[in-house]
């Protein structure tokens, strides 16, 4: 018998579950609003992200403007300033990023690709979107109290978070530290949901390592964030009662501008290490799931396994094992023990390897391929040529010597930016194209996909890799101005608006992804159920899009794992999951078409 | 096709554009050559696999392009492969990673002969602390700062009184010898920067924190704060003078020591009343000032600002600006006064002074301005009540005329960019936020609603009005 597939089997184990009871809802409200179908509250997690990741987007614009022409914008005040870095930082990491993988994508694709009819715990799910608005409302109504929001930085590092001299502490502060809390409560509710259902809910066959790369990513970054999270729950509730009731977990004993404070030897350090236990972690919480997602689409578009699938799931695994055990890389020069420099730089180093595994195989499952240049392979393209430089300029930060000099620089800001900004945002566009046909029946306009592109890949690339040299200058971060600074050329402001002509032009054209968006959920060209002609589960649903409960009258069994692509022998180039092998259509013997 | 392309010359033009980029280290001034060289060794290991990775990923994409009559190969894994690049990797990652921990080895590891000074950072400038004679730090505990004592100093033990004060954001440090420097803050975390050092770390309240370098080359080095500290951040400057043993050594002899900061007697303002006769022409008798002669009223001003102006015009500091030509009228007079006991003791006088009632002359919208002051009063108070701790002198009860020539003149650097005027430089890089002449007048007008002590509130009230 020819060759039909890797793993492929005849045998899938008996149900062990009953079939799941869903609550079918009649009413418009129930459907769409109040709804318990994960589709549907993924996709009220991905607009009310995007909302508030526009909301971040526009304050970037208002940096980018005071950096790029310094004193030439009267609502650009040292205050606002730091206000806007502080809220744009924070909104992008959590409320949009971390919300639209988990709570977006998470939501859309687990039942889907694992073959379940809904999440485990529907109830909570819708749960836990509605406590995310509320504090994504919470966020937002720090804009409109008085003094505005806080302008203590994403890391909000206290004293100065909750000290005279910040701006924000009047209560924008507050709403800040509420609003975090809400969010971890309400991922809680979703993130357990994600594993249970990972655990419990596949479908015959479907074996561990039968899931797609999308599922083990969005997995690991869930469990991830439910042993992370806590760490910056209890920090935030931490400094609320510092600030409430006077305690002094992490205020030491000091001074606020001229005045003795009641604080007394508490430890700003401290919470450090508790922000940066979750910070490290939160990093790979939003590049998990972008590394599996890329690795399916990658496979899906050049028509080819993915290269060591069995490695690919053992890095991810590494990666986020090893993510809990280099958190001090942010703190070289905090002021800790600076013994701790030798142990947190070898284990940073340490996780370059398993990550350069994960790009390599990448690389490897586009050589040998049969490449379509379509809009997910080029966004999935343009994420590997990012993430490599972003990944590398790490390797400048991790080690502890180097990152002496560069750190607080711009380099920081080059690094993290192309690293876990730009690089996992290329993979949601390069989501968000392979996926619409499946979640509206329609394909995204080409065109204004090609523009919006091109713009984005190589706008953002100028934007955030000269900022790197900006550290090497000794560029400082969080800088409202530099005056006049010794080490500081006039070629350096000559830069800075250069890359905010480049970020502008980058913003303008996200406007023009939201128009297709939309014009193509109404007018684009009908997809059909399988339009990449894919073999994972959730191009197998019996409607387009699936409709709640996902599947027809029958759950889908699995024969094999999802990446049959070009199996020698076979008639077509995938091989869907759902597909025994004795059903494979064979080529006759000897006819083309079988490998290279 | 055009990905390759676009690949391909976003792969050139990073090349390119770090060989030809102007913007790189700084020239070195101290011992850590050895971090250079780490950065240098990163550069070339991740260049070289930026380069070979990108070549590759290009190379497939050329490739295996579409072709609809052929068919990718298929092969799930490849086990020698994967261990091939596993090992490579490992070798690499291993290769950047031991002589950072060698360098961070002599980092961590302080010299003995090394001599040390401490660094104080608070919102938002430097002061510095040598240990003196006796070598020994004297104790210092939060709870005694006081204006007094700023740097909160232990009076009652031994190794206080000798240890040497330097209470301005500039230092001078001996080249060629090795330095430990002992960090601490009194508020929030700074982080002491300079450039050319390399070097760099935290500074926290409620710890002492350190590291150390050796000077090597001899010139002037910005110190910059590099850890977020709140709004003042960025206007966070200080100096480090890089200079030879002698010129250390008389610029060190000059510095007070604790011990002769406390034992200064209370500047005398009787004494100052006596000093004040040639200041009457202009600002009147009560201190009241005089319009036509842009004197501004100094009636019940804070001694220490007075002071602090008085010294920059004595010293050339403010005053010898070619633009600034009612500053260079003051600059004869303040040379008049012979040495810091007579500038105290005239500032102390003007301090008992009584504040006189401020008519306001300068409209503008107070609401709008109101928007704007918020940034100021982190260093000038809420109330406009001045905060000698951040050196933010009182706006309220100052004429509003006066307020409006001194912030163009901050804002065109006519005011505060001279070498020596340390405070001023804040002032100019903090005044780039009022970018026009209505912010000026606005924010100008929000202060005249500010009730300055010994003002009525009925004044208050008129500047409110006026701003219609």
């Amino acid at each position: 018998m020819a060759h039909t597939g890797h793993d492929a089997t005849s045998y899938a184990p008996p149900a062990e579950l009953p079939e799941m009871e869903l609550a079918h809802p009649k009413t418009f409200i129930g459907k769409y609003i109040w709804s318990q179908d994960a589709k549907v509250i993924a996709i009220q997690y991905a607009i009310t992200a995007t909302a508030i990741g526009f909301v971040a987007l526009v304050l970037s614009i208002l940096i980018r403007l005071q950096l790029g022409f310094p004193g030439t914008f009267s609502f650009m005040t040292p205050e606002t300033y730091l206000q806007h870095v502080s809220m744009h930082g924070m909104i992008m990491v959590i409320y949009l990023l971390t919300a639209l993988f988990l709570g977006g994508f998470g939501n859309y694709l687990i039942p889907l690709m694992c073959g379940a009819r809904d999440m485990v715990f529907p109830y909570l799910n819708m749960l836990s979107y509605w406590v995310y608005l509320l504090a994504v409302l919470v966020l937002a109504a720090s804009f409109f109290v008085p003094g505005g929001p806080t302008g203590a930085g994403w890391t909000l590092y206290p004293p100065q978070a909750i000290s005279p001299g910040t701006p924000g502490i009047d209560g924008g502060i507050i709403l800040m530290l509420a609003s975090l809390a809400l969010f971890i409560i309400g991922f809680t509710m979703g993130g357990l949901n994600y594993i249970v259902t990972v655990l419990q809910a596949r479908t015959r066959g479907m074996t561990l390592m039968r899931l797609p790369l999308t599922i083990w990513g969005i997995f690991m970054a869930t469990v991830l964030a439910m042993l992370a999270f806590p760490a910056l729950l209890v920090a935030a509730l931490m400094m609320l009662m510092d600030l409430l009731v006077g305690t002094s977990f992490f205020m030491p004993t000091m001074m606020a501008l001229g005045e003795q404070t009641g604080y007394q030897d508490g430890s700003p350090l401290l919470f450090q290490h508790l922000f940066w236990f979750f910070g490290h972690p939160e990093v790979y919480i939003v590049a998990l799931p972008a590394f599996g997602i890329v690795s399916d689409i990658l496979a899906t578009h050049a028509r080819r396994n993915i290269f060591g699938y069995r490695m690919m799931v053992w890095a991810l695994v590494a990666i986020g094992g090893l993510s809990f055990v280099v958190w001090a890389h942010h703190m070289y020069v905090s002021g800790m023990n600076p013994y701790f420099g030798f142990l947190f730089a070898t284990t940073t180093l340490i996780i370059a390897v398993p990550t350069a595994i994960k790009v390599y195989n990448w690389v490897l499952t586009l050589w040998r391929g049969n490449i379509q240049l379509t809009l997910p392979m080029l966004f999935s393209i343009a994420f590997i040529f990012t993430f490599i430089n972003g990944g590398l300029s790490g390797l400048f930060l991790g080690n502890v010597t180097v990152d002496v000099p560069l750190a607080d620089t711009y380099f920081v800001v080059g690094h993290f930016h192309m690293v876990m900004a730009v690089a996992p945002i290329m993979v949601v566009f390069a989501a968000i194209y392979h996926w619409f046909p499946k979640i509206t029946g329609r394909m995204l306009h080409s065109g204004m996909g090609h523009v919006h592109f091109w713009v984005t890949f190589i706008g953002t690339y100028a934007i955030y890799y000269p900022m790197h040299y900006l550290g090497f200058a000794g560029v400082p971060r969080r800088y409202y101005a530099y005056g006049e600074t010794g080490f500081i050329p006039e070629s350096v402001v000559t830069l800075n608006s250069a890359i905010t002509i480049a970020a502008v032009v980058v913003s303008l054209v996200q406007i023009l992804f939201i128009y297709n968006l939309v014009w193509s959920t109404f007018r684009g060209r009908e997809a059909g159920p399988n339009p990449w002609k894919a073999t994972t589960l959730e191009w197998q649903t019996e409607h387009t899009p699936p409709r709640h409960g996902n599947f027809g009258k029958e759950l889908p069994v699995v024969y094999r794992w999802p990446y049959d692509y070009s199996v020698p022998g076979a008639k077509d180039d995938f091989i869907p999951q759902n597909v025994p092998p004795e059903q494979v259509e064979m080529l006759p013997e000897g006819a083309v078409g079988a490998g290279r | 096709m055009a990905i390759a392309l676009v690949l391909m010359l976003l792969l050139v033009g990073t090349v390119l554009f770090h060989f030809l980029s102007p913007w790189n280290l700084t020239p070195l001034a101290s011992n850590w050559g050895a971090i250079d060289n780490t950065i240098l060794i990163t550069f070339w290991v991740t260049g070289f696999v930026f380069v070979v990775v990108n070549l590759f990923l290009v190379y497939a994409i050329i490739r295996y392009r579409y072709n609809a009559a052929r068919r990718s190969s298929y092969e799930p894994e490849n086990k020698s492969l994967e261990l091939w690049l596993t090992g490579i990797t490992t070798v690499g990652i291993a290769a950047l990673l031991a002589p950072g921990l060698v360098v961070w080895g002599s980092f961590v590891t302080v010299p003995d002969d090394a001599h040390e000074f401490e660094v104080i950072g608070q919102q938002w400038h430097w002061s510095f602390r040598f240990p003196g004679e006796d070598g020994e730090f004297g104790a210092v505990d939060p709870r005694l700062i006081t204006e007094d004592n700023p740097f909160g100093l232990d009076p009652d033990d031994p190794n206080s009184l000798d240890d040497v004060l330097v209470q301005s954001p500039v230092v001078l440090l001996p080249i060629d010898r090795p330095v430990k420097v002992l960090m601490r803050s009194t508020d929030v975390i700074h982080n002491f920067k300079v450039a050319n050092f390399r070097a760099k770390m935290d500074l926290l309240a409620g710890q002492v924190t350190y590291m150390w370098l050796t000077p090597t080359r001899e010139g002037e080095y910005d110190v910059i704060c590099a850890q977020l500290c709140g709004v003042g951040h960025f206007a966070m400057r200080g100096r480090v003078e890089i200079v030879q043993q002698e010129v250390f050594d008389e610029w060190f002899a000059r510095q007070p020591t604790f011990g002769e900061l406390q034992a200064r007697a209370a500047p005398d303002p009787v004494a100052g009343e006596q000093l004040y006769a040639t200041c009457i022409a202009c600002h009147g008798s009560g201190g009241e000032g005089n319009r036509d002669l842009n004197s501004p009223a100094i009636a019940g001003m804070d001694a220490w600002s007075v002071a602090r102006q008085l010294k920059n015009f004595r010293s050339g500091a403010r005053g010898t600006h070619s633009e600034d030509i009612y500053g260079q009228q003051m600059r004869p007079f303040a040379t008049l006064l012979a040495d810091e006991d007579a500038i105290r003791n005239v500032a102390a006088y003007i301090e008992t002074l009584s504040p006189v009632r401020i008519e306001p002359t300068v409209a503008g919208d107070a609401r709008r301005g109101e928007r704007l002051y918020r940034t100021c009063a982190n260093c000038h108070g809420r109330d406009g009540q001045g905060i000698r701790a951040v050196n933010g002198p009182a706006l309220a009860g100052v004429d509003d005329w006066y307020h409006v020539t001194q912030l163009a003149n901050f804002r065109e650097g006519v005011r505060g960019r001279h070498h020596e005027d340390m405070y001023g430089n804040q002032m100019v890089d903090m005044a780039q936020m009022l970018v026009s002449e209505r912010d000026v007048r606005d924010v100008v007008a929000y202060i005249n609603t500010l009730a300055a002590p010994g003002r009525t509130m009925a004044t208050a009230q008129l500047g409110a009005q006026g701003d219609d």
